[in-house]
């Protein structure tokens, strides 16, 4: 039976690296005055299960660390030991450890032996108790007393492989012939199998082929049964000398099973005897090895079920587009069934019903396998404000709600970078320290506060700090410092938009953690390329609140269909508010810069959509046509069109990947009858309404 | 063919444990904890039960003594998985009802010379 350890790799780092993720939510979320026995025993057994695991699959130097920190966590969980916040602090500093480790396993990635070092000792200090010497992570590490764990981190880089080689039944002469042949490709040892047969270990760096080469000078290979033990398994003789001697055999029965084998054994044994050599069949299968091992091949996938399965995600997008194009379709059936008799048609407009009804549910479901939850993002937090919070000298409070929420998988990837900003802005700027906090009335503990939520067709994210608040003098100095254009009378909503502009920062000590200026107007510029907003609220001594609000998906939006001439273009819903058909008196002309019309005692400019692209429209005075109103980044405008068409949800299409990109243009859509539909960029088309001029803007 | 039921929380050994017994030749049926053991062995009596015994949830030793509480099970071998080989692990699991302990890590090859000194 040879047995390739390495399939199992795979599945041991994956399952390693989410113990590992497990055990780090559980050590920050962990009381350390009154630790939760059911999460001490937790945190014990993902250290135990990936000893276990690294041990079973020769991963020495993961095994070793592992050792250390469940032989600690042991003493803690039986309450041998307090837990102190310097436990807690190292087996997080191990657990970052273990992780270099699996990665240089598994990505042949560097692994930093000096840091390795560093914290088992810092782990070995701890459980001998002498830890209060210590200190904090950069305090000098005494050297270690025992020697012992340190010797055993240090793998030597030799390439020895160790291998396992049964021969069949062969004369001694031969057997000892092929063990001085073998011996000189390196060390071996020999044993005796149950059955009497020959049993080799060589450790030597050849290859395989060479030693089956230099078997077949006396047998026949076929007959040979090799297999690699792991190079650095802990005792490099425990095969032969559970073998040869059973002196520690690793295992043990008890009674009155014990007695029951050794007398199944002994009569096994006399009934060898009375056949005087002839295997038993019994004995002969699996000693053969061949045959059962084929078997198992045949068998394998059954052995690897599982609840989840693991796709490219360029065949979801393809099945994803597959289903719009269905959607399409779908439209244009039902469409061109419109016209047909309900009655002579019956039962094809009953069939196109169902259809209909089909097609959506098909494009929902298929939607949400690119949906994941947010606490992929969340989950990387709690570590991070909890680093940050340690550095800076603060407390802080992490909250996450709405973990589940779920959000498409291309927006989820892209909203950690900003999401990363605003958190560590939180914890530098927002939260003051513990002092400031207390003059100020407040519990000394700053709380943060991370939640996710649906709100229509949006996922809004906001992230929330019970600290200071934006101070308005000091954005509006440095705003005029900067030459911003600002006023006394801006709104304080104006104000906090400030801070999104390229290269300003109010903080007043430049820290490493954030506050050199650069961010904030990159965080605003990410959301918007995705097609999201920022809204900040903030009050002086309260906190600041922003939130950032997102499409769910990008690949399908709510739109209003409108229509200028014989063009029809898409409005993407959430930028309309209204629309309506103005009185003449409404509409006013602004000498040089175009016209306003007065909607609810505001002024808003007009932007013609005709001569933004250069169509010939049917009206083009505004008490004729229909403007819509929008409002993008809280600027408001209306847009002139013909008229209405209606509303429906399209299937977004790129046009940069099948065409160019077109100013004022967002993307494409097919409608139900056939035809191609441009959607409108309106936040673009909103900045350009400021510089609209008599000649077309695009074009 | 006999069957074994392979009841341990870490998938690599699972699939480790799986694969070494069918390429001995027999059948295996995994279980990630001790409830979902607990479980499977209701639903079919098998030859031999190896477990682990820090599981979370139900563990190794809570799995021997709920099954040695059936009738089915009064005779079937029990082997738990241990990392330490401690007397004191080996009395509680004595005591629990085991048949024989392993010790963890093994290889392939120590797993089915144990197994066939059980089952055959």
């Amino acid at each position: 039976m040879t047995i390739d350890m390495s399939q199992f790799y795979q599945v041991f780092f994956d399952e390693a690296e989410e113990l590992l993720a497990e055990k780090e939510k559980l050590l920050l979320a962990v009381d350390i005055d009154a630790p939760d026995s059911e999460d001490l025993n937790a945190i014990f057994r993902a250290a135990h299960s990936i000893k276990g695991g690294a041990a079973t699959f020769g991963f020495t130097d993961i095994t070793d660390v592992t050792h250390m920190l469940e032989s600690l966590l042991d003493r803690i969980r039986k309450g041998e030991m307090a837990l102190t916040s310097e436990h807690v602090d190292s087996f997080l500093s191990a657990k970052d450890i273990l992780k270099m480790q699996i990665d240089g396993h598994r990505y042949g990635s560097n692994v930093d032996q000096e840091a390795v070092k560093s914290v088992c000792q810092r782990l070995h200090a701890l459980s001998e108790g002498t830890a209060s010497i210590l200190g904090g992570s950069g305090a000098p590490v005494p050297p270690l007393v025992k020697g012992e764990p340190e010797s055993s981190l240090i793998q030597p880089a030799g390439n020895m492989r160790r291998f396992r080689i049964e021969l069949p039944e062969v004369p001694q002469r031969d057997v000892d012939a092929l063990a001085a042949e073998l011996g000189l490709l390196g060390e071996i040892n020999q044993g005796v199998l149950d059955d009497k047969r020959s049993v080799f270990t060589l450790a030597t760096p050849e290859k395989i082929a060479d030693i089956i080469a230099i078997c077949s000078f006396v047998l026949d290979p076929d007959d040979l049964k090799i297999t690699e033990l792991s190079a650095d398994a802990p005792q490099p003789n425990a095969v032969t000398t559970a073998l040869v001697a059973d002196t520690e055999p690793g295992y043990g029965f008890f009674e009155p099973m014990k007695s029951e084998i050794e007398k199944r054994e002994s009569a096994a044994a006399e009934q060898a005897a009375l056949q005087t050599g002839a295997p038993s069949e019994t004995d002969s299968m699996p000693a053969d090895g061949k045959q059962p091992s084929r078997r198992a091949t045949d068998k394998l996938p059954a052995a690897q079920e599982s609840s989840s399965i693991r796709v490219g995600i360029e065949k979801v997008d393809q099945l994803i587009n597959l289903v719009g194009e269905l959607v399409i379709t779908q439209a244009m059936i039902e469409q061109r069934t419109g016209s047909l008799d309900p009655i002579i048609h019956e039962r094809l407009l009953n069939s196109v019903g169902q259809l209909t009804r089909n097609t959506r549910d098909l494009q929902e479901a298929v939607m949400s396998i690119r949906m994941m939850p947010m606490d992929y993002v969340f989950s990387r937090f709690p570590r991070m404000v909890r680093d940050l919070a340690a550095k800076l000298g603060k407390k802080v409070e992490f909250i996450t709600r709405g973990a589940a929420t779920e959000l498409d998988k291309g927006l989820i990837e892209r909203i950690v970078d900003p999401l990363t900003h605003l958190v560590r802005n939180s914890v530098d700027h927002g939260i003051e320290m513990p002092d400031g906090r207390q003059a100020a009335g407040k519990s000394d503990v700053g709380k943060l506060t991370l939640s996710a939520a649906h709100q229509g067709g949006n996922i809004v994210i906001e992230v929330s700090d019970d600290g200071g608040g934006l101070n308005r003098e000091r954005i509006l100095a440095k705003a005029r410092q900067q030459g911003l254009p600002v006023s006394d009378s801006m709104s304080d909503g104006e104000v906090w938009l400030l801070i999104f502009a390229p290269g300003f920062s109010t903080a007043e000590v430049v820290t490493d953690v954030s506050g050199r200026g650069v961010g904030m107007d990159v965080v605003k510029r990410n959301i918007a390329a995705m097609g999201g907003s920022v809204d900040i609220r903030s009050a002086p001594g309260l906190g600041t609140t922003i939130a950032i609000s997102l499409p769910l998906t990008l690949a399908i939006l709510d739109g209003m269909s409108v229509k200028v001439g014989e063009e029809v273009y898409i409005l993407p819903l959430g930028y309309v508010i209204e629309s309506l058909q103005p009185a003449a008196a409404d509409v006013k002309e602004i000498a040089g810069q175009g016209r306003v019309i007065k909607v609810r005692e505001e002024y808003l400019p007009l932007i013609p959509l005709h001569r933004i692209f250069d169509i010939e429209p049917r009206y083009t005075e505004p008490s004729q046509g229909i403007v819509v109103i929008l409002e993008s980044d809280g600027k408001k405008a209306a847009l002139l069109v013909d008229g209405l068409v209606g509303q429906q949800q399209v299937v977004v299409k790129n046009l940069e990947s099948n065409f160019r990109k077109v100013a004022g243009i967002s993307g494409a859509t097919i409608l139900g009858d056939g035809g191609v539909s441009l959607i409108l960029d309106v936040s673009a088309l909103l900045r350009s309404s400021r510089q609209l001029n008599a000649a077309p803007t695009f074009s | 063919m006999k069957t074994i039921l392979a009841v341990d929380d870490s998938g690599s050994l699972r699939q480790m444990l799986a694969f070494s017994l069918k390429a001995a030749g027999y059948g295996v049926i995994e279980a990630v904890d001790g409830q979902d053991g607990l479980a499977k062995a209701k639903r079919q009596t098998v030859d031999l039960v190896l477990t682990d015994q820090n599981m979370p949830g139900m563990d190794g030793l809570s799995l021997i003594k709920a099954l040695r509480g059936m009738t089915s099970y009064m005779k079937v071998p029990i082997l738990m998985l241990t990392t330490e080989s401690s007397s004191e692990m080996k009395a509680l699991g004595k005591a629990a009802g085991a048949s024989g302990w392993l010790v963890k890590p093994f290889d392939p090859a120590r797993l089915t010379e144990v197994v066939k000194k059980l089952i055959g």
